[in-house]
């Protein structure tokens, strides 16, 4: 601002505000930018504060618990640093970190990666979506079309350029997802149906549609084993090169740059386009942007056509990074748990932002490695019962995200107007 | 009335975070009186009214009712002290029956769980007509009209024993006639006794109806005043701090060709019904053409199908030449047609949109905003920084969400970004709507200059003294259908007549 601005301001203060703002309007000024991420901050501490409440109940400790779980995450290889002396494993040459990167953290740490990967780019999917003012709840039909697509692509054209190849599987994976949200989106844009209904439906669709590809006798079932329920595998042309760890122990492939990748693309398209423009006006407020001369239907159908996108580039990259195949036993546990509902619970706690998505994705990602049966120590929690403190944990965290916990705060001090 | 007051306030503080609303303010009311509290938007009076009706409670100083302090924790406790608040935006239940809404909370029983309707029915039936607000005690209150809805607060709060009347923005939402009959019932309110405490922004209410007059700027209290003997420009001049042009100051227009043509025109509303009958007019260049009429008379209507908002059933649209029957918004814009819309909060901004984003709702399309799909925010930056100068926006900066403006600056932002768009055509609908004085100044200024500047201006208000004071030509629109065109030196009352339906004026 200019100096003859600021002098003028200094006579003239712009005049208070008639009673006080709004608290939701009050809310996102005093926790916007970098001081947005408090309340999810806070909003997680009072989740796992309560899912140890949980873990007491069991007779358990629960600060044992966690230590375990986080040993269990990988995360703590991190912490590591210079306490190993950096080797080559197994004769391959990964001499890129100066920690240790053959130990048990990092095998961990490999597993909370492969599966934060997915996570993001399904989280991405539901922040997409909802900056155009759209609910995506049909992230887990979009990545299982993704998924499809790359398991088909990925198990033909055996002797195709291993690049090209696995370029294909992403690609129209992508596309697939794209397809499969653009339906919902087609029909707001046209004839008013609310994603949310439509986006469900299209999960079952999509569940029902793999489950027959992928069942005994179906057109995609294993050509080998005609009783298993399961796809072929891909061919190995098809697979995204594993760059940390080993191919057989179910290593780190390079699907977590594509994931980083897409979380910087996301923030550029938003941030930094016109489209970006026009879905943020869209998804404030739809009536003026109409007025502003933008096409609302339009909108609507490309904001979800690109977070399906997002959703299906998910499932390709699963398939290409380390799954390799697909089982209808997969296909049915996922429709009610599966990937693209913890992407919105990612989606949720990061509040729509690009540094959000990625370290909720990741929260979350360690959270189910941490808890999965292979890492944790029975004596400690029970495994089976671990899953659920993820679950419950997920769901106290979108619980507390809706209730806006800091907005019950401004509200309360509004009140007594200190 | 020389008897010690009824109510006093001494020395209310309030303190929200960043802003101190009311400080020190000491107000009284004598009863029987109308003690109007005047003030420019922001000025802290619904603070002190909240404070007042038990919604906030003071920092500092006490209320005394009766000459005894009274503590006021919630509505609940003003209500028992006599205290009833008519609110801008009124509290009821639309599917329910006036005398329901009146009696909702405390309804007369029957066998203990029963309401007794008939009951409810006649108390309701005795105070309005002991009052002389006539209201059926069995309409549904989204059959009835604003005016309507507003007897029905005031009944509610007298039903519950009122005594004290806060009337918060009363006349906002009504027409000039309903605001007529709303003095006449708080005559006849204070003649039985009722203090009454009136808040405006508007002074030749204030000086109608009040007996005296408190002014607050920034939570101070400026002076308390009779009204005998005020002026609406002392009063303007307490309320914004300065000298304020009442009257806009203008030469006589210079018209040229007719930059918006419209003939003939039909557009049918949301539910079917043709709320625009064959409509024909022009707008030329260099002049104001001012559309009066009681809302909802079609005026949205006409507007959004000028503004490539909403379809034509029939007719034509023809701006500087172009036909633009049914184009689209962005294509009317390209067209060369301005449009500060009459709801800025629904459609004029996207509130949770920075000033930069906001001024570049249009422009954002254009280089240097954006190149090839790619957003350019430091030429955006940039050009909000020079608007907001030149619009004298304050309390914004180029980063700044359009919500935490004042709304005469939030005004200023769409004034700003549509003037920028050298559009041909301007349309303003309510530009001055909440408006306060200096604001209403500032846009009123700009109107006028953007006529003199050879652009086409329609003004479409609903009020009256706007239209008279800026319009160089007036057209009256009743039931869809343009019922007469005044010169500006037609008076008030003429306008009004015609505005009802009630005479057709010189030659349509």
């Amino acid at each position: 601002m200019t100096d003859e601005l600021s002098a003028e301001e200094a006579i003239e203060p712009p005049p208070p505000p008639d009673g006080i703002p709004q608290p939701q309007q009050h809310f996102r000024s005093r926790f916007g930018g970098l001081k947005g991420a408090i309340a999810p901050l806070l909003t997680t501490i009072l989740a796992f504060f309560m899912g140890g409440l949980v873990v007491l109940l069991t007779g358990k400790n629960p600060l044992r618990v966690y230590k375990a779980v986080w040993d269990g995450t990988g995360l703590n290889w991190f912490v590591h640093v210079g306490h190993h002396s950096a080797r080559v494993p197994f004769g391959t040459a990964h001499m890129w970190f100066p920690w240790d990167t053959a130990s048990i953290a990092a095998q961990n740490l490999q597993q909370t990666l492969l599966v934060t990967t997915p996570i993001i780019l399904t989280g991405l999917a539901v922040a997409f979506a909802f900056r155009c003012g759209m609910f995506n709840i049909g992230g887990q039909g979009q990545y299982f079309a993704g998924t499809i697509f790359a398991v088909w692509l990925g198990s033909s054209f055996n002797g195709m350029a291993p690049w090209l190849h696995v370029l294909l599987c992403l690609a129209v994976g992508t596309v697939a997802g794209a397809v499969w949200a653009g339906i919902a989106g087609i029909l707001k844009a046209t004839v008013g149906a609310h994603e949310v209904i439509s986006t469900i439906m299209l999960n079952w669709i999509a569940i029902w549609v793999g489950s027959y590809l992928f069942g005994q006798g179906g057109p995609l079932q294993n050509s080998a084993q005609k009783s298993i329920p399961i796809s072929n595998d891909i061919f190995d042309g098809a697979k995204l090169p594993v760059f940390w760890g080993l191919k057989l122990l179910q290593g780190l492939s390079i699907g977590i740059f594509i994931a980083l990748a897409m979380l910087i693309v996301y923030w550029i398209v938003i941030n930094r386009t016109t489209l970006g423009f026009e879905v943020r006006a869209v998804g404030f407020n739809p009536e003026a942007a109409r007025y502003g001369g933008v096409s609302v239907a339009r909108n609507y159908f490309l904001a979800m056509a690109i977070s399906g996108a997002f959703a299906g580039l998910a499932g390709a990259v699963d398939i290409t990074g380390w799954e390799y195949r697909i089982g209808q036993n997969d296909i049915q546990l996922g429709g009610s748990s599966g990937i693209g509902f913890i992407g919105l619970a990612a989606a949720l706690l990061g509040r729509n932002t690009t540094l959000g998505v990625g370290f909720a994705s990741l929260l979350f990602g360690a959270l189910i490695n941490g808890t999965s049966g292979r890492q944790l120590d029975p004596s400690i929690f029970r495994p089976d019962l671990a899953g659920n403190l993820t679950t419950i944990i997920q769901g106290l965290v979108i619980l507390f995200v809706g209730l806006n916990l800091g907005g019950v705060w401004v509200w309360l001090k509004r009140r007594r107007g200190a | 009335m020389p008897e010690g007051p009824l109510l006093e306030l001494r020395g209310i503080s309030k303190r929200f975070p960043g802003v101190l609303a009311n400080d020190d303010v000491n107000f009284d009311l004598r009863p029987g009186e109308v003690h109007a509290l005047l003030g420019e938007n922001g000025a802290g009076k619904s603070t002190l009214m909240n404070i007042l009706y038990g919604l906030y409670t003071p920092d500092e100083g006490q209320i005394l009712l009766h000459g005894k302090p009274i503590d006021l924790g919630s509505t609940k406790a003003a209500i028992e002290h006599g205290i009833g608040m008519v609110h801008q935006h009124f509290m009821l239940i639309p599917v329910m029956t006036v005398a329901e809404n009146i009696v909702l909370a405390t309804e007369p029983r029957r066998a203990g769980v029963l309401m007794d309707y008939d009951a409810a029915r006649r108390r309701v039936r005795e105070l309005s007509e002991r009052y002389g607000l006539l209201v059926d005690p069995d309409a549904r209150i989204d059959r009835t009209s604003v005016g309507q809805q507003q007897r029905v607060e005031i009944l509610k709060a007298l039903y519950r024993g009122a005594e004290i009347l806060i009337l918060d923005e009363p006349t906002a939402v009504l027409t000039p006639q309903e605001a007529k009959e709303l003095f006449e019932i708080i005559r006849s309110l204070t003649g039985q006794g009722k203090s009454i405490i009136f808040i405006s922004h508007k002074l030749n209410e204030v000086l109608e109806v009040a007996d005296r007059v408190t002014t607050l700027r920034r939570g101070v209290v400026v002076d308390t005043i009779d009204a005998e003997g005020a002026t609406e420009e002392g009063l303007a001049r307490m309320m914004v701090g300065r000298e304020v042009l009442l009257r806009v100051d203008k030469k006589p227009s210079q018209p040229e060709g007719a930059l918006l043509q419209v003939e003939h025109l039909s557009v049918v509303d949301d539910r079917g019904l043709e709320t625009v009958r064959d409509v024909s007019f022009d707008v030329r260049a260099g002049e104001i053409l001012g559309l009066a009429g009681v809302d909802a008379n079609g005026q949205s209507e006409l507007i959004d199908a000028i503004a490539g908002l909403r379809h034509v059933s029939a007719g034509r649209i023809v701006v500087d030449g172009r036909d633009m029957t049914n184009a689209d918004a962005k294509e009317t814009l390209d067209a060369g047609i301005g449009h500060i819309p009459e709801d800025r909060h629904r459609r004029g901004l996207v509130l949770p949109f920075s000033l930069t984003e906001n001024l570049a709702l249009h422009a954002y399309r254009h280089e240097p905003n954006s190149r090839r799909g790619l957003l350019n925010p430091r030429a955006m930056t940039a050009r909000a920084r020079k608007l907001l100068r030149e619009f004298d926006v304050r309390g914004g900066a180029p980063a700044t969400p359009a919500f935490a403006l004042s709304g005469g600056n939030q005004q200023k932002v769409v004034l700003a970004r549509e003037i920028d768009g050298d559009p041909k055509v301007l349309i303003a609908a309510q530009p001055t709507r909440g408006l306060d004085v200096g604001a209403i100044e500032f846009v009123h200024r700009r109107l006028v200059e953007q006529r003199d500047a050879g652009r086409a201006v329609f003004l479409v208000s609903l009020e009256l003294e706007e239209i008279l004071s800026l319009s160089d030509r007036i057209l009256v629109i009743y039931e869809g259908r343009i019922v007469g065109e005044f010169p500006p030196t037609a008076t008030e009352e003429e306008l009004g007549l015609a505005m009802t339906g009630g005479s057709q004026g010189k030659a349509a």
